[in-house]
Protein backbone atom coordinates (compact mmCIF):
# COMPACT_ATOMS: atom_id res chain seq x y z
CA UNK A 1 0.00 0.00 0.00
CA UNK A 2 2.84 1.94 0.66
CA UNK A 3 3.99 1.68 -2.73
CA UNK A 4 0.88 2.68 -4.17
CA UNK A 5 0.96 6.21 -2.47
CA UNK A 6 4.74 6.57 -4.10
CA UNK A 7 4.12 5.86 -7.27
CA UNK A 8 0.56 8.06 -6.61
CA UNK A 9 3.16 11.15 -6.07
CA UNK A 10 5.61 10.16 -8.59
CA UNK A 11 2.68 10.27 -11.27
CA UNK A 12 1.33 13.74 -10.04
CA UNK A 13 5.01 15.17 -10.58
CA UNK A 14 5.40 13.83 -14.07
CA UNK A 15 4.74 15.78 -17.45
CA UNK A 16 1.26 15.92 -18.61
CA UNK A 17 0.51 12.81 -20.48
CA UNK A 18 0.44 13.69 -24.20
CA UNK A 19 -1.99 10.98 -25.50
CA UNK A 20 -3.83 10.69 -22.32
CA UNK A 21 -1.94 7.99 -20.76
CA UNK A 22 -3.02 7.67 -16.65
CA UNK A 23 1.05 8.64 -15.74
CA UNK A 24 3.50 8.27 -18.41
CA UNK A 25 6.23 8.91 -15.99
CA UNK A 26 4.91 5.57 -14.26
CA UNK A 27 7.77 2.65 -14.47
CA UNK A 28 7.03 -0.85 -14.67
CA UNK A 29 9.77 -2.03 -12.22
CA UNK A 30 8.52 -6.04 -11.21
CA UNK A 31 10.95 -7.97 -8.86
CA UNK A 32 14.14 -5.55 -9.59
CA UNK A 33 13.37 -5.66 -13.40
CA UNK A 34 12.18 -2.66 -15.23
CA UNK A 35 10.05 -3.48 -18.12
CA UNK A 36 9.62 -1.87 -21.24
CA UNK A 37 5.97 -0.05 -21.51
CA UNK A 38 6.72 2.37 -24.32
CA UNK A 39 8.80 1.66 -27.71
CA UNK A 40 9.39 4.21 -30.86
CA UNK A 41 8.49 1.80 -32.92
CA UNK A 42 8.62 4.46 -36.05
CA UNK A 43 7.02 4.87 -39.66
CA UNK A 44 6.19 1.22 -40.39
CA UNK A 45 3.85 1.03 -37.31
CA UNK A 46 0.65 2.05 -37.61
CA UNK A 47 0.90 3.58 -34.02
CA UNK A 48 4.92 5.55 -33.86
CA UNK A 49 4.62 4.97 -30.45
CA UNK A 50 3.70 2.07 -28.99
CA UNK A 51 2.59 1.77 -25.72
CA UNK A 52 1.92 -1.33 -22.96
CA UNK A 53 -1.85 -1.54 -21.66
CA UNK A 54 -0.15 -1.50 -18.41
CA UNK A 55 0.84 2.54 -18.94
CA UNK A 56 -3.39 3.30 -19.49
CA UNK A 57 -4.23 1.26 -15.92
CA UNK A 58 -5.13 3.30 -12.67
CA UNK A 59 -2.37 3.21 -10.18
CA UNK A 60 -3.94 0.87 -7.65
CA UNK A 61 -3.63 -1.93 -10.67
CA UNK A 62 -0.76 -0.66 -11.79
CA UNK A 63 0.66 -1.92 -8.39
CA UNK A 64 -0.82 -5.46 -8.49
CA UNK A 65 1.62 -6.40 -11.23
CA UNK A 66 4.62 -5.28 -9.37
CA UNK A 67 4.91 -7.52 -6.96
CA UNK A 68 4.84 -11.55 -7.75
CA UNK A 69 3.25 -11.67 -4.48
CA UNK A 70 0.67 -9.29 -4.94
CA UNK A 71 -0.16 -10.25 -8.72
CA UNK A 72 -3.45 -12.79 -8.50
CA UNK A 73 -2.01 -14.12 -11.24
CA UNK A 74 0.88 -16.08 -9.66
CA UNK A 75 -1.55 -18.85 -8.36
CA UNK A 76 -1.83 -19.79 -12.08
CA UNK A 77 1.92 -19.40 -12.43
CA UNK A 78 2.23 -21.78 -9.70
CA UNK A 79 0.14 -24.14 -10.82
CA UNK A 80 1.68 -24.19 -14.22
CA UNK A 81 4.91 -25.11 -13.26
CA UNK A 82 3.26 -28.28 -10.99
CA UNK A 83 1.93 -29.17 -13.85
CA UNK A 84 5.12 -28.57 -16.28
CA UNK A 85 6.90 -31.39 -13.51
CA UNK A 86 3.71 -33.73 -13.50
CA UNK A 87 3.69 -37.02 -15.67
CA UNK A 88 0.72 -37.18 -18.28
CA UNK A 89 -0.48 -39.63 -20.91
CA UNK A 90 0.63 -42.72 -22.07
CA UNK A 91 4.40 -41.77 -22.39
CA UNK A 92 4.30 -41.44 -18.26
CA UNK A 93 6.76 -38.20 -19.13
CA UNK A 94 6.04 -34.51 -17.80
CA UNK A 95 6.60 -31.30 -19.95
CA UNK A 96 10.02 -31.35 -17.92
CA UNK A 97 11.28 -34.67 -19.25
CA UNK A 98 11.90 -33.21 -22.16
CA UNK A 99 12.18 -29.55 -22.04
CA UNK A 100 14.35 -29.72 -18.48
CA UNK A 101 14.06 -26.70 -16.65
CA UNK A 102 11.80 -24.13 -18.31
CA UNK A 103 13.72 -21.19 -17.30
CA UNK A 104 16.14 -22.37 -20.18
CA UNK A 105 14.35 -23.98 -22.34
CA UNK A 106 11.29 -21.78 -22.20
CA UNK A 107 12.55 -18.69 -22.49
CA UNK A 108 11.65 -15.99 -25.39
CA UNK A 109 9.17 -18.42 -26.50
CA UNK A 110 6.06 -16.37 -25.89
CA UNK A 111 8.03 -13.20 -27.54
CA UNK A 112 8.00 -14.62 -30.49
CA UNK A 113 4.19 -16.30 -30.54
CA UNK A 114 2.42 -16.93 -32.86
CA UNK A 115 4.90 -18.89 -34.93
CA UNK A 116 5.36 -21.32 -37.60
CA UNK A 117 5.07 -24.88 -37.26
CA UNK A 118 7.04 -26.86 -39.81
CA UNK A 119 6.00 -29.98 -39.03
CA UNK A 120 2.39 -29.18 -39.07
CA UNK A 121 2.93 -26.67 -41.63
CA UNK A 122 0.72 -23.99 -39.94
CA UNK A 123 0.96 -20.81 -37.95
CA UNK A 124 0.44 -21.81 -34.69
CA UNK A 125 -0.17 -19.92 -31.12
CA UNK A 126 1.29 -20.81 -27.63
CA UNK A 127 -1.78 -22.95 -26.33
CA UNK A 128 -1.59 -24.84 -29.97
CA UNK A 129 2.21 -25.84 -29.13
CA UNK A 130 1.33 -26.81 -26.02
CA UNK A 131 -1.40 -28.84 -27.32
CA UNK A 132 0.52 -30.61 -30.19
CA UNK A 133 3.03 -31.83 -27.58
CA UNK A 134 0.41 -33.15 -25.07
CA UNK A 135 -0.72 -35.36 -28.07
CA UNK A 136 2.76 -35.94 -29.88
CA UNK A 137 5.12 -36.40 -26.92
CA UNK A 138 2.99 -36.83 -23.57
CA UNK A 139 -0.12 -39.26 -25.16
CA UNK A 140 -2.47 -36.70 -23.63
CA UNK A 141 -5.71 -35.52 -24.23
CA UNK A 142 -5.89 -31.61 -25.51
CA UNK A 143 -6.32 -29.21 -22.91
CA UNK A 144 -9.35 -26.70 -23.51
CA UNK A 145 -8.15 -23.07 -25.45
CA UNK A 146 -9.57 -21.80 -21.72
CA UNK A 147 -9.20 -24.66 -19.74
CA UNK A 148 -7.31 -23.59 -15.70
CA UNK A 149 -4.54 -26.07 -16.78
CA UNK A 150 -4.06 -24.05 -20.30
CA UNK A 151 -4.26 -21.00 -18.58
CA UNK A 152 -1.96 -21.61 -16.22
CA UNK A 153 0.98 -23.20 -18.27
CA UNK A 154 0.82 -20.51 -20.96
CA UNK A 155 1.11 -18.30 -17.53
CA UNK A 156 3.93 -19.95 -16.26
CA UNK A 157 5.58 -20.40 -19.58
CA UNK A 158 4.92 -16.47 -20.61
CA UNK A 159 6.61 -15.66 -18.08
CA UNK A 160 10.19 -17.62 -18.38
CA UNK A 161 10.09 -14.38 -21.22
CA UNK A 162 8.77 -11.57 -18.43
CA UNK A 163 10.93 -8.73 -19.99
CA UNK A 164 12.32 -9.83 -22.99
CA UNK A 165 10.78 -7.24 -26.32
CA UNK A 166 8.34 -8.66 -28.24
CA UNK A 167 9.65 -10.22 -31.34
CA UNK A 168 7.14 -12.03 -33.63
CA UNK A 169 8.25 -12.54 -37.24
CA UNK A 170 6.02 -11.73 -40.14
CA UNK A 171 8.13 -12.69 -43.23
CA UNK A 172 7.85 -16.23 -45.08
CA UNK A 173 5.04 -17.80 -44.62
CA UNK A 174 3.55 -15.67 -41.75
CA UNK A 175 3.06 -12.90 -44.40
CA UNK A 176 -0.07 -14.08 -45.63
CA UNK A 177 -1.42 -14.98 -41.62
CA UNK A 178 -0.42 -10.94 -41.07
CA UNK A 179 -2.37 -9.65 -44.16
CA UNK A 180 -5.22 -11.69 -42.95
CA UNK A 181 -5.17 -10.45 -39.36
CA UNK A 182 -4.24 -6.46 -40.45
CA UNK A 183 -7.84 -7.10 -42.76
CA UNK A 184 -9.18 -8.53 -39.42
CA UNK A 185 -8.55 -5.53 -37.52
CA UNK A 186 -9.81 -3.18 -39.86
CA UNK A 187 -12.94 -4.69 -40.78
CA UNK A 188 -16.09 -2.95 -39.13
CA UNK A 189 -18.24 -5.28 -37.24
CA UNK A 190 -21.04 -6.07 -35.28
CA UNK A 191 -24.38 -3.90 -34.97
CA UNK A 192 -22.18 -1.20 -33.38
CA UNK A 193 -20.04 -1.10 -36.71
CA UNK A 194 -16.87 -0.71 -35.22
CA UNK A 195 -13.33 -2.39 -36.14
CA UNK A 196 -10.26 -3.00 -33.58
CA UNK A 197 -8.75 0.13 -35.35
CA UNK A 198 -11.60 2.52 -34.63
CA UNK A 199 -10.99 2.15 -30.68
CA UNK A 200 -7.48 1.00 -30.34
CA UNK A 201 -5.58 3.15 -32.85
CA UNK A 202 -8.13 6.07 -33.85
CA UNK A 203 -8.73 6.97 -29.62
CA UNK A 204 -6.35 4.94 -27.39
CA UNK A 205 -5.64 7.55 -24.61
CA UNK A 206 -9.65 8.37 -24.85
CA UNK A 207 -12.35 7.66 -22.17
CA UNK A 208 -14.86 5.42 -23.43
CA UNK A 209 -17.78 6.24 -20.73
CA UNK A 210 -15.34 5.42 -17.83
CA UNK A 211 -13.10 2.94 -19.10
CA UNK A 212 -9.64 4.29 -20.69
CA UNK A 213 -9.05 2.70 -24.28
CA UNK A 214 -6.01 1.50 -24.72
CA UNK A 215 -4.03 0.55 -27.58
CA UNK A 216 -4.81 -3.57 -27.47
CA UNK A 217 -1.78 -4.80 -26.96
CA UNK A 218 -1.16 -8.27 -26.09
CA UNK A 219 2.40 -8.61 -24.58
CA UNK A 220 0.80 -9.21 -20.82
CA UNK A 221 -1.12 -12.70 -21.94
CA UNK A 222 -2.90 -14.97 -20.03
CA UNK A 223 -3.84 -11.91 -18.04
CA UNK A 224 -5.23 -11.26 -14.75
CA UNK A 225 -8.07 -9.23 -15.03
CA UNK A 226 -10.12 -7.85 -12.15
CA UNK A 227 -13.40 -7.70 -14.06
CA UNK A 228 -12.96 -11.58 -14.42
CA UNK A 229 -11.66 -11.92 -11.09
CA UNK A 230 -9.34 -14.63 -12.96
CA UNK A 231 -6.88 -15.35 -16.21
CA UNK A 232 -8.07 -15.03 -19.77
CA UNK A 233 -6.21 -16.06 -22.87
CA UNK A 234 -5.47 -13.47 -25.74
CA UNK A 235 -8.62 -15.06 -27.86
CA UNK A 236 -10.86 -14.51 -24.31
CA UNK A 237 -10.36 -11.00 -24.94
CA UNK A 238 -10.49 -10.89 -28.38
CA UNK A 239 -14.07 -12.61 -28.06
CA UNK A 240 -15.07 -9.63 -25.27
CA UNK A 241 -14.50 -7.31 -27.70
CA UNK A 242 -16.15 -8.47 -30.39
CA UNK A 243 -19.61 -9.37 -28.21
CA UNK A 244 -19.05 -5.34 -26.79
CA UNK A 245 -19.78 -4.25 -30.28
CA UNK A 246 -22.35 -6.63 -30.81
CA UNK A 247 -21.29 -9.07 -33.28
CA UNK A 248 -20.75 -12.77 -33.12
CA UNK A 249 -17.35 -13.59 -32.56
CA UNK A 250 -14.85 -16.32 -33.52
CA UNK A 251 -14.06 -19.51 -31.99
CA UNK A 252 -10.92 -19.23 -29.54
CA UNK A 253 -7.97 -20.86 -31.80
CA UNK A 254 -9.56 -20.40 -34.99
CA UNK A 255 -7.34 -19.16 -37.86
CA UNK A 256 -9.28 -15.40 -37.89
CA UNK A 257 -8.25 -15.04 -34.06
CA UNK A 258 -4.60 -16.34 -35.15
CA UNK A 259 -4.30 -14.37 -37.74
CA UNK A 260 -5.34 -11.22 -35.75
CA UNK A 261 -3.06 -12.50 -32.82
CA UNK A 262 -0.43 -12.38 -35.41
CA UNK A 263 -0.95 -9.20 -36.09
CA UNK A 264 -1.39 -7.17 -32.60
CA UNK A 265 1.89 -9.16 -31.49
CA UNK A 266 3.81 -7.00 -34.60
CA UNK A 267 2.11 -4.29 -33.37
CA UNK A 268 3.60 -4.59 -29.96
CA UNK A 269 6.97 -5.79 -31.47
CA UNK A 270 9.72 -3.79 -29.15
CA UNK A 271 7.10 -3.97 -26.13
CA UNK A 272 8.62 -6.20 -22.92
CA UNK A 273 6.92 -9.21 -22.44
CA UNK A 274 4.62 -8.63 -19.00
CA UNK A 275 3.04 -12.27 -18.73
CA UNK A 276 1.18 -12.59 -16.67
CA UNK A 277 0.06 -9.02 -16.31
CA UNK A 278 -2.62 -7.31 -14.31
CA UNK A 279 -5.58 -5.32 -15.84
CA UNK A 280 -9.15 -3.64 -14.71
CA UNK B 1 -8.74 -21.39 -10.14
CA UNK B 2 -8.47 -24.74 -10.29
CA UNK B 3 -7.22 -25.47 -6.87
CA UNK B 4 -7.77 -23.77 -3.43
CA UNK B 5 -3.79 -23.23 -2.45
CA UNK B 6 -2.66 -20.61 -0.17
CA UNK B 7 0.21 -18.23 -0.49
CA UNK B 8 2.16 -16.76 2.29
CA UNK B 9 4.65 -14.14 2.93
CA UNK B 10 6.79 -13.96 5.56
CA UNK B 11 10.72 -12.90 5.62
CA UNK B 12 13.24 -15.51 6.53
CA UNK B 13 15.05 -13.78 9.01
CA UNK B 14 13.81 -10.93 12.15
CA UNK B 15 15.76 -9.98 15.73
CA UNK B 16 13.25 -10.41 18.18
CA UNK B 17 11.31 -7.28 18.86
CA UNK B 18 11.51 -6.87 14.85
CA UNK B 19 7.97 -5.83 13.34
CA UNK B 20 7.48 -7.27 10.20
CA UNK B 21 5.02 -6.97 7.44
CA UNK B 22 3.15 -10.60 6.28
CA UNK B 23 1.17 -10.72 3.40
CA UNK B 24 -1.28 -13.62 2.48
CA UNK B 25 -3.82 -15.00 -0.12
CA UNK B 26 -5.62 -17.88 -1.12
CA UNK B 27 -6.94 -19.18 -4.10
CA UNK B 28 -10.53 -19.40 -3.68
CA UNK B 29 -13.54 -17.88 -6.18
CA UNK B 30 -15.61 -16.80 -3.29
CA UNK B 31 -18.73 -17.61 -4.47
CA UNK B 32 -20.89 -14.96 -2.87
CA UNK B 33 -24.62 -16.46 -3.14
CA UNK B 34 -25.56 -13.46 -5.75
CA UNK B 35 -24.88 -14.31 -8.61
CA UNK B 36 -26.99 -16.66 -11.38
CA UNK B 37 -26.33 -19.51 -13.31
CA UNK B 38 -26.06 -18.06 -16.34
CA UNK B 39 -27.92 -21.19 -18.21
CA UNK B 40 -30.57 -21.93 -15.35
CA UNK B 41 -30.91 -18.38 -13.90
CA UNK B 42 -30.80 -20.22 -10.86
CA UNK B 43 -28.66 -18.93 -7.97
CA UNK B 44 -25.15 -20.05 -7.88
CA UNK B 45 -24.63 -21.20 -3.47
CA UNK B 46 -22.62 -19.27 -1.82
CA UNK B 47 -19.27 -20.79 -1.26
CA UNK B 48 -16.32 -18.84 0.33
CA UNK B 49 -13.67 -18.82 2.70
CA UNK B 50 -15.17 -17.29 6.05
CA UNK B 51 -12.47 -16.88 8.53
CA UNK B 52 -8.69 -16.72 8.34
CA UNK B 53 -6.48 -16.44 11.45
CA UNK B 54 -2.88 -16.16 11.68
CA UNK B 55 -0.78 -17.34 14.87
CA UNK B 56 2.84 -17.23 16.35
CA UNK B 57 3.65 -20.93 17.76
CA UNK B 58 0.04 -20.70 18.98
CA UNK B 59 -0.61 -16.82 19.58
CA UNK B 60 -2.91 -14.73 18.27
CA UNK B 61 -1.53 -12.34 15.65
CA UNK B 62 -4.46 -11.13 13.30
CA UNK B 63 -7.97 -12.92 12.47
CA UNK B 64 -10.84 -12.21 10.46
CA UNK B 65 -14.64 -12.95 10.02
CA UNK B 66 -15.14 -12.64 5.90
CA UNK B 67 -18.26 -12.16 4.12
CA UNK B 68 -18.97 -12.67 0.32
CA UNK B 69 -17.82 -8.97 -0.01
CA UNK B 70 -14.32 -9.59 0.11
CA UNK B 71 -12.75 -10.39 -3.19
CA UNK B 72 -11.64 -13.61 -5.20
CA UNK B 73 -8.32 -14.67 -4.17
CA UNK B 74 -8.70 -13.10 -0.56
CA UNK B 75 -5.90 -11.18 -0.22
CA UNK B 76 -4.60 -9.83 3.71
CA UNK B 77 -1.64 -8.05 4.74
CA UNK B 78 -0.72 -7.17 8.78
CA UNK B 79 2.02 -6.51 10.48
CA UNK B 80 3.27 -8.61 13.32
CA UNK B 81 6.25 -7.96 16.02
CA UNK B 82 8.75 -10.72 16.25
CA UNK B 83 8.98 -12.39 19.73
CA UNK B 84 11.96 -14.21 18.47
CA UNK B 85 12.64 -17.49 16.24
CA UNK B 86 9.85 -19.90 15.79
CA UNK B 87 6.92 -21.11 13.74
CA UNK B 88 4.12 -19.17 11.77
CA UNK B 89 0.87 -20.81 11.28
CA UNK B 90 -2.19 -19.85 9.09
CA UNK B 91 -5.31 -21.26 7.89
CA UNK B 92 -8.57 -20.15 6.29
CA UNK B 93 -11.76 -22.35 6.49
CA UNK B 94 -14.04 -22.51 3.90
CA UNK B 95 -18.20 -23.24 3.54
CA UNK B 96 -17.64 -26.51 2.96
CA UNK B 97 -15.81 -27.08 6.57
CA UNK B 98 -12.32 -27.49 4.88
CA UNK B 99 -9.58 -26.09 6.32
CA UNK B 100 -6.44 -24.86 4.65
CA UNK B 101 -3.31 -24.86 6.39
CA UNK B 102 0.32 -23.48 5.82
CA UNK B 103 3.36 -23.08 8.24
CA UNK B 104 6.40 -20.96 8.13
CA UNK B 105 9.04 -21.02 10.27
CA UNK B 106 11.26 -17.44 10.79
CA UNK B 107 15.06 -17.36 12.02
CA UNK B 108 16.65 -14.95 14.33
CA UNK B 109 18.39 -12.86 12.56
CA UNK C 1 -32.93 19.03 -32.59
CA UNK C 2 -35.87 18.68 -30.59
CA UNK C 3 -36.88 15.48 -28.65
CA UNK C 4 -40.52 14.55 -28.63
CA UNK C 5 -41.08 12.13 -26.07
CA UNK C 6 -41.66 9.73 -28.11
CA UNK C 7 -37.65 10.46 -29.49
CA UNK C 8 -36.71 9.80 -25.76
CA UNK C 9 -38.47 6.51 -25.61
CA UNK C 10 -37.02 5.11 -28.63
CA UNK C 11 -34.03 5.77 -27.51
CA UNK C 12 -34.13 4.52 -24.01
CA UNK C 13 -35.16 1.36 -25.55
CA UNK C 14 -32.47 1.14 -27.78
CA UNK C 15 -29.93 1.50 -25.21
CA UNK C 16 -31.64 -0.25 -23.08
CA UNK C 17 -31.87 -3.09 -25.83
CA UNK C 18 -27.28 -2.70 -26.20
CA UNK C 19 -27.28 -3.02 -22.79
CA UNK C 20 -26.27 0.13 -21.20
CA UNK C 21 -29.17 0.92 -19.27
CA UNK C 22 -28.72 -1.70 -15.95
CA UNK C 23 -31.37 -2.74 -14.00
CA UNK C 24 -30.57 -1.05 -10.23
CA UNK C 25 -29.30 -4.00 -8.47
CA UNK C 26 -30.07 -4.64 -4.82
CA UNK C 27 -28.60 -2.69 -2.21
CA UNK C 28 -28.11 -2.50 1.42
CA UNK C 29 -30.40 0.30 2.91
CA UNK C 30 -28.72 2.46 5.65
CA UNK C 31 -31.07 0.47 7.91
CA UNK C 32 -29.12 -2.74 6.77
CA UNK C 33 -25.95 -0.50 7.96
CA UNK C 34 -27.12 0.96 11.11
CA UNK C 35 -28.44 -2.43 12.10
CA UNK C 36 -24.88 -3.58 11.49
CA UNK C 37 -22.98 -0.96 13.21
CA UNK C 38 -25.73 -1.04 16.39
CA UNK C 39 -24.91 -4.67 16.60
CA UNK C 40 -21.43 -4.53 16.89
CA UNK C 41 -21.02 -1.04 18.48
CA UNK C 42 -24.60 -0.88 20.59
CA UNK C 43 -25.15 2.58 19.24
CA UNK C 44 -23.50 5.47 16.73
CA UNK C 45 -19.36 5.90 17.78
CA UNK C 46 -17.96 8.71 17.45
CA UNK C 47 -16.14 9.43 14.52
CA UNK C 48 -12.04 9.92 14.30
CA UNK C 49 -9.51 7.17 15.77
CA UNK C 50 -9.96 5.11 12.42
CA UNK C 51 -8.40 5.58 9.32
CA UNK C 52 -9.67 3.73 5.52
CA UNK C 53 -7.35 3.86 2.85
CA UNK C 54 -8.38 3.28 -0.36
CA UNK C 55 -8.89 4.77 -4.12
CA UNK C 56 -11.25 7.50 -4.41
CA UNK C 57 -12.09 5.75 -7.81
CA UNK C 58 -11.95 2.11 -8.57
CA UNK C 59 -11.12 1.44 -11.79
CA UNK C 60 -13.18 -2.62 -11.13
CA UNK C 61 -15.07 -2.78 -8.01
CA UNK C 62 -14.47 -6.61 -8.38
CA UNK C 63 -10.96 -5.69 -7.06
CA UNK C 64 -10.71 -2.56 -4.37
CA UNK C 65 -7.55 -2.04 -2.25
CA UNK C 66 -8.81 -0.79 1.60
CA UNK C 67 -6.64 -0.71 4.28
CA UNK C 68 -7.88 0.55 7.91
CA UNK C 69 -6.14 1.28 10.65
CA UNK C 70 -6.84 2.13 14.60
CA UNK C 71 -4.17 2.25 17.34
CA UNK C 72 -5.36 0.71 20.16
CA UNK C 73 -8.00 -0.85 18.64
CA UNK C 74 -8.89 -4.78 19.28
CA UNK C 75 -11.02 -5.63 16.41
CA UNK C 76 -11.96 -3.49 13.29
CA UNK C 77 -15.53 -4.23 11.46
CA UNK C 78 -15.77 -2.79 7.37
CA UNK C 79 -18.74 -2.26 5.81
CA UNK C 80 -19.95 -1.05 2.37
CA UNK C 81 -23.34 0.75 2.52
CA UNK C 82 -23.82 0.20 -1.11
CA UNK C 83 -23.73 -3.63 -1.48
CA UNK C 84 -26.79 -6.08 -1.27
CA UNK C 85 -25.64 -7.12 2.33
CA UNK C 86 -22.87 -4.42 4.30
CA UNK C 87 -20.78 -6.69 5.77
CA UNK C 88 -17.38 -6.85 4.71
CA UNK C 89 -15.19 -8.15 7.12
CA UNK C 90 -14.07 -8.22 10.99
CA UNK C 91 -10.70 -7.84 11.64
CA UNK C 92 -9.31 -9.39 15.31
CA UNK C 93 -5.98 -8.02 16.24
CA UNK C 94 -3.72 -10.43 19.12
CA UNK C 95 -1.28 -9.53 21.80
CA UNK C 96 1.69 -9.89 18.50
CA UNK C 97 0.32 -7.56 16.20
CA UNK C 98 2.71 -4.71 15.72
CA UNK C 99 -0.29 -2.35 14.55
CA UNK C 100 -4.10 -2.71 14.45
CA UNK C 101 -4.04 -2.41 10.70
CA UNK C 102 -5.15 -4.81 7.84
CA UNK C 103 -5.49 -4.43 4.40
CA UNK C 104 -7.64 -6.28 1.88
CA UNK C 105 -9.08 -6.18 -1.23
CA UNK C 106 -12.75 -5.77 -1.39
CA UNK C 107 -15.93 -5.96 -3.69
CA UNK C 108 -18.19 -3.12 -4.29
CA UNK C 109 -20.99 -3.36 -6.57
CA UNK C 110 -21.01 0.44 -7.04
CA UNK C 111 -19.89 3.89 -5.49
CA UNK C 112 -20.65 3.71 -2.17
CA UNK C 113 -19.05 4.70 1.04
CA UNK C 114 -17.13 2.22 2.99
CA UNK C 115 -17.39 2.31 6.63
CA UNK C 116 -14.75 0.96 9.55
CA UNK C 117 -16.08 0.46 13.08
CA UNK C 118 -13.21 0.07 16.18
CA UNK C 119 -13.97 -1.54 19.43
CA UNK C 120 -11.05 0.24 21.37
CA UNK C 121 -9.24 -1.67 24.23
CA UNK C 122 -11.33 0.66 26.76
CA UNK C 123 -14.62 -0.82 25.57
CA UNK C 124 -15.14 2.38 23.50
CA UNK C 125 -15.74 2.59 19.72
CA UNK C 126 -14.91 4.67 17.02
CA UNK C 127 -16.31 4.98 13.50
CA UNK C 128 -14.87 6.44 9.61
CA UNK C 129 -16.03 6.56 6.33
CA UNK C 130 -14.88 7.15 3.04
CA UNK C 131 -16.53 7.65 -0.35
CA UNK C 132 -14.83 5.01 -3.09
CA UNK C 133 -16.32 5.64 -6.74
CA UNK C 134 -16.45 2.80 -8.84
CA UNK C 135 -16.19 3.46 -12.40
CA UNK C 136 -18.56 1.50 -14.69
CA UNK C 137 -16.13 0.39 -17.40
CA UNK C 138 -17.08 0.99 -20.98
CA UNK C 139 -15.63 -2.19 -22.59
CA UNK C 140 -16.59 -5.20 -20.57
CA UNK C 141 -14.77 -7.81 -22.65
Amino acid sequence: MKKWIALGVMASIGMAASVGLADESATLTVEGQTIKTKHEAGDENPLGTVYSGWTFRSTETQVLQMDDFENPGFVMVEYGQELWETAEGSSGKSCASCHGDASESMKGLRAVMPKWHEEKDTLMTLEDHINWSRQEHQGAEPWKWESQEMLAMTAFIGLQSRGMPMNVSIDGKNAEWFEKGKDLYYTRVGQLDLACANCHEDNYGNMIRADHLSQGMINGFPVYRLKWSGMGSIHRRFSGCMKQVRGTPYKRGSDEFTALELYLAWRGNGLGVETPSVRN
Amino acid sequence: MAKVKPRVKVPRKAAPGDVITIKTLISHPMESGQRKDKKTGELIPRKIINRFDAKFEGEDIFSVDIAPAVSANPYFEFSVTVPGPGEFQFSWVDDDGSVYETKKKIKAA
Amino acid sequence: MEMTRRDMLAFASALAAVGLIGIKPAEASTELLEEAINKFAGGMPESGGVSITAPEIAENGNTVPVEVEAPGATDILILADGNPNPDVATMHFGKLAAEQRGATRIRLAKTQNVVAVAKMQDGTYRMAKREVKVTIGGCGG
